[in-house]
């Protein structure tokens, strides 16, 4: 018991690990995190990465998630990822076309539909390069 | 002779309308199997996240998240609701029309002001010829519903309520009990209703990276999207169990209407045939 932590890594749309393992190793905010068994309880958030699950009997699962929290209690490591990628401004885009398809479902079906329906996709489209550009840079250094 | 032709037409006409309504019935029913398999599959997130949750807040912040606080003057009331995008599913959408529109009612009553928030076609069809404000909506959510397409609706309303355009958040959907019940559900969102959480009796605090205030606030919003999600989830299921019942009635119905319609056909069919041999026995006897 002592040697083995619980760790659970679970999705909102699914279940994606569940066991023991001897370390669990996360990428945190603010820096990579190595978790052992009790380990100190902790909340943090979690940044786009690899997680890796260290298994009792040898051997290592990966794991990527699109950034997510974490919660430690001493026996238990519980990794709440995210299904999507989440940024300030694409929630915000997110936000701005479901409001935008409320207006149209307000105004009219007709005429303005297609327009409207192309601006929310161009507006979401650009929103994405915007992240894709981000995610470049932090490449690069 | 013509009476019968038209018979046969009729029958035809309703055969390829049972059709229809089989196939629609065999596709909901194996639909809805999925359907639960998703509902189970997201049900660990949001247990684990009402633990975190229950943890923190026993944890005793300083000054409470504005998600929890009770208002003192409730002066706009919001809701979300779930709908599904196609119809042929029986009166599970207008049941819940229904007893929101009383509800709507109630709160105009006392001078509340109603905003909705609507997910799914039908729900957006219904609520646009009302005079009910809708801020944000999302349709076409599909077989698998994403919980990225929940992010919008669900952040307008979470801005709304936190620059204090709402002051209560209700959720409404129809509960999938079983396949041959579901239950129009309207449930309070915000302020959260304060857990009961039992075992937590021993008081630890975790470290927080970064302040405790900021995860907070991000540990609500992803459980309030779970919790949207969810509904989401179990909305859908309820729309494939009532279209199953709905379509399979109908193809019951198109069953009877077809045996009533041959029973007449065969009685022209006789009819005519009696009287086509009466005539020649008559015209062989004239003969004879």
């Amino acid at each position: 018991m002592a040697s083995t932590i619980h760790c659970d890594i679970v999705s909102a749309e699914a279940e994606i690990f569940s066991g023991s393992a001897a370390m669990v190793v996360v990428p945190g905010e603010e820096g990579d995190l190595g978790i052992a068994p009790r380990h100190a309880p902790l909340l943090t958030r979690l940044r786009p990465g690899q997680v890796r699950v260290l298994l009792p009997e040898g051997g290592e699962e990966f794991y990527f998630i699109s950034g997510g929290l974490l919660e430690i209690q001493p026996h238990v490591v519980t990794v709440l990822s995210d299904t999507a990628q989440r940024a300030g401004d694409l929630d915000e885009a997110a936000a701005l076309k479901a409001k935008e398809e409320a207006e149209k479902a307000i105004a009219d079906r007709s005429a303005g539909m297609e327009v409207a329906q192309a601006q929310a996709q161009l507006a979401q489209a650009m929103a994405q390069l915007a992240a894709l550009e981000r995610f470049r840079k932090q490449l690069k250094r | 002779m013509s009476g019968s032709k038209e018979i046969v037409g009729k029958i035809k006409s309703v055969q390829n309308t049972r059709k229809v309504t089989r196939a629609l019935e065999m596709v909901s029913a194996s639909k809805i199997r999925k359907a639960q398999d998703m509902m189970l599959a997201s049900r660990p997130y949001a247990r684990m996240m009402r633990q975190v949750i229950g943890h923190l807040a026993h944890a005793n912040l300083e000054n409470p998240h504005p998600f929890t606080v009770d208002r003192d003057e409730v002066k706009r009331v919001g809701y979300i609701v779930i709908a599904t995008d196609r119809g042929l599913c029986g009166g599970l959408n207008n049941n819940m029309f229904r007893q929101l529109l009383g509800e709507f009612r109630a709160w105009q009553e006392q001078g509340v002001e109603v905003t909705t928030v609507i997910i799914g076609r039908k729900a957006a069809q219904f609520f646009r010829r009302l005079k009910v404000n809708i801020s944000a909506t999302t349709q076409d959510l599909g077989e698998r519903p994403r919980l990225e397409d929940l992010i919008g609706v669900i952040k307008v309303v979470l801005d709304d309520f936190r620059e204090e355009r709402l002051d209560r958040l209700h959720l409404c959907y129809n509960r999938f009990i079983n396949t041959m019940s579901q239950k129009v559900t309207v449930e309070q969102l915000l302020p959260l209703p304060p857990s009961e959480d039992e075992g937590l009796k021993q008081y630890w605090d975790y470290l927080y990276e970064p302040a405790a205030e900021e995860l907070l606030d991000d540990f609500l919003t992803r459980y309030i999207e779970s919790v949207v999600y969810q509904a989401t989830l179990e909305n859908l299921a309820s729309e494939h169990a009532a279209r199953m019942v709905a379509m399979k009635s109908a193809s019951d119905n198109a069953s009877n209407l077809i045996d009533d319609l041959r029973l007449v056909y065969n009685k022209a069919r006789q009819a005519a045939i009696t009287q086509e041999i009466s005539e020649i026995v008559g015209g062989a006897a004239a003969v004879s």
